[in-house]
């Protein structure tokens, strides 16, 4: 098993290479360059070509590219322009904040889906089976913005069960056990928001996969051999039909990272999707350059995640 | 107490397809005794394999009617909880395809022992491995101490259905239905597999259900025979008088389409078994496929007759049945199957 990990590890390798290169071929590709922004607009052609030379940034793509990588590696994003700090410090703020909402809407999205998808596909066709299917289609129809956007509404401003905005409340000492709660709190709207409508897709693959392996013969010889039904599923239904959702799980990562873009405007939530965002607009470039790499590698290390998670789960995936 | 290990009685299974019954099983009675090897022939679709189902209690969503008297008590429709004591204990399966029967992600030795958890829960974890352990042995594993602890899909076909056998004998059963255990197989494993049954049957002297389409198998190791046909079972005989004498047209057809040796033309049943939905449910359901028997030699409510002891035929055209010349003059093509 462990040679197969250490192989989907090396794979990963060419992945991250490529995606690197898209997006500095794609950054490049943008009209305006870093000096753009930062000198005064004043300043004759003459100079600003001077300027140029002098930084670097006439030289030929590859020369260019090779600079940024080996910056990336050392952790080196370059400079925001409109924060005036270095990319790396910024993200780390914002990084977190979003890991926080991604871990915890995934256990929202799992603690709603696993069970859904278990009754569901059990008792396929029954009432409860109907209303769960029907809570799906719902949920594939409504799209995340609109239902962010209404459960801010209902439990933000009509009911104010949680904050509106931001991460933590103001003036609260980090490290302290209010500052945890207040962070627990400012993520839980925003984390069930995007937990619901994005478990829907879980559940009914789960659901299929329940209703498809409870036909399987496998599942005749468990009942042969004398097993009780709840036996047959926990033991042998069950742990066949998770294994798709366990290869599905670094998709996941990457409806994740879309979902954080809607979800933490709508929340003014200070994440990397809202920072995306905001650098879009202010063609803030090395940070966008910053989070788009970052979302990527996330995706590929979802994939990866998936695929040993899948090779611990399912012995024929294991290579010899 | 008596010989019968498992009786039938009047035995109908039933399915709905759009809010109507069906009957796959339609009045079948028979015995099996103890020691003793039943065979049970058919084309497919003849309702063998839903025979078995609905005696080890497998269907889903099936009518049950009629008894089934096991160890001299009607298991017919009882409780999943009741059942759950007989199944893979008292009474055990083989299935058909040994590469779908087993679960993919479970260790081979944690299969075998499930049964073994399941009945024998006072068995230690030691005694239970090296029980495994002996079956896989007892079924003819090399190295079961390494296959233990292998998956299904590190096995080949004929090893699998080893595997589904030590499941099935695990905790010496009285009855084993044996669903066609040969037929997902090549040739030369069949007959291992076949060999195996025969001393398993020789060595704890249980009743068998031996259920398949293959009558070279059925002459190899059944004592008695039953031939089915739509649902019913057309003629039930000892295995001499079922291959020398055999009286009911299907039965006839049935042998005569095995290739002989140095024979050149190969008798083929016209037609194919009818769908449940299709199924004639009135006179002799056999009647449409020997068309040229005039039809007021089939009885309008055809039973079984006892033709000589223990020997039955179901309807009364078995008297007029010849096989009309121009059937023989299909030729063999390829490599048919016996």
């Amino acid at each position: 098993m462990w040679k197969f990990v250490v192989r989907r590890l090396l794979i990963t390798f060419p992945q991250l290479i490529l995606l690197s290169l898209i997006i500095f071929l794609m950054a490049q590709a943008m009209p305006g360059d870093a000096l753009t922004g930062l000198v005064d607009p004043n300043l004759s052609f003459e100079a600003k070509e001077e300027l140029r030379e002098k930084l670097g940034l006439n030289a030929p793509w590859h020369v260019k590219y090779a600079e940024w990588v080996s910056g990336v590696v050392q952790g080196d994003f370059g400079e925001s322009f409109r924060f005036k700090m270095p990319v790396t410090e910024l993200l780390e703020q914002r990084l977190w904040n979003s890991f926080l909402l991604g871990v915890m809407t995934l256990v929202f999205t799992y603690v709603i889906a696993i069970p859904l998808g278990i009754i569901s596909g059990r008792y396929n066709d029954t009432i409860l089976d109907s209303s769960i299917t029907g809570y799906t289609y719902i949920g594939f129809a409504t799209p995340l913005f609109i239902f962010a956007l209404i459960m801010l509404f209902v439990f933000g401003y009509q009911l104010q069960w949680f904050p509106t905005s931001g991460s933590v409340a103001p003036g609260l000492q980090p490290g302290s056990m209010e500052y945890i709660l207040s962070k627990f709190n400012h993520l839980l709207l925003p984390a069930l928001s995007m937990a619901l409508i994005q478990t829907v897709s879980t559940v009914q693959y789960l659901r299929s996969e329940i209703v498809d392996t409870k036909q399987r013969e496998f599942v005749i010889t468990a009942r042969a051999k004398g097993a009780s039904e709840s036996r047959v599923y926990n033991k042998h239904i069950l742990r066949n039909s998770l294994l798709p959702i366990a290869a599905f799980f670094g998709y996941e990562i990457s409806f994740l990272i879309t979902g954080t873009l809607f979800v933490e405007q709508i929340f003014a939530y200070p994440g990397m999707g809202l920072l995306f965002l905001e650098s879009i607009n202010l063609r803030d470039y090395s940070v966008v350059n910053a989070v788009v790499l970052l979302f990527g590698a996330a995706a590929i290390f979802g994939a990866l995640l998936s695929d040993i998670i899948l090779s611990i789960v399912d012995p024929r995936i294991r290579i010899k | 107490m008596s010989n019968k290990l498992l009786e039938l009685q009047n035995l109908k299974t039933s399915f709905r397809i759009e809010d109507k019954y069906y009957a796959a099983v339609d009045d079948v009675s028979i015995t099996v005794n103890k020691n003793e090897v039943l065979g049970i022939v058919g084309e497919s679709g003849s309702g063998k394999s839903a025979l078995a189902f609905s005696v080890m209690g497998l269907h889903n969503r099936a009518k049950i009617e009629g008894n089934i008297v096991f160890k001299g008590k009607n298991i017919a429709n009882s409780k999943p909880s009741h059942l759950n004591k007989i199944r893979g204990d008292a009474m055990a399966m083989i299935f058909q395809d040994p590469l779908t029967a087993l679960n993919p992600l479970m260790k081979i030795g944690d299969q075998i022992a499930e049964t073994l958890i399941l009945h024998r829960p006072n068995m230690s974890n030691k005694e239970r491995t090296e029980h495994v352990i002996e079956l896989l042995n007892m079924v003819g594993i090399p190295r079961p101490v390494y296959v233990y602890e292998q998956f299904p899909h590190e096995l080949s076909g004929g090893m699998r259905q080893r595997v589904v056998i030590a499941i099935a004998i695990a905790n010496r059963p009285e009855l084993l239905i044996a669903d066609e255990p040969t037929t997902a197989l090549d040739v030369t494993i069949q007959a291992q597999i076949l060999d195996l049954i025969r001393t398993l049957k020789n060595e704890m002297h249980a009743g068998i259900i031996l259920i398949t389409h293959d009558l070279g198998v059925v002459a190899e190791m059944a004592d008695r025979v039953a031939v089915m046909y739509a649902g019913q079972i057309v003629e039930i005989a000892d295995v001499h008088t079922l291959f020398e004498k055999s009286k009911h047209p299907y039965t006839r057809s049935l042998l005569n389409s095995v290739p002989a040796e140095g024979q050149d033309k190969l008798h083929v049943i016209q037609g194919i078994v009818p769908g449940l939905k299709n199924l004639p449910r009135k006179g002799c359901r056999f009647s449409h496929r020997i068309p040229w028997v005039d039809p007021s030699h089939h009885e309008e409510n055809p039973e079984l007759h006892e033709v000589a002891p223990g020997h039955f035929v179901r309807c009364t055209c078995y008297k007029h049945f010849y096989f009309p010349d121009e059937t023989k003059e299909v030729h063999i093509h390829g490599n048919p199957r016996g």
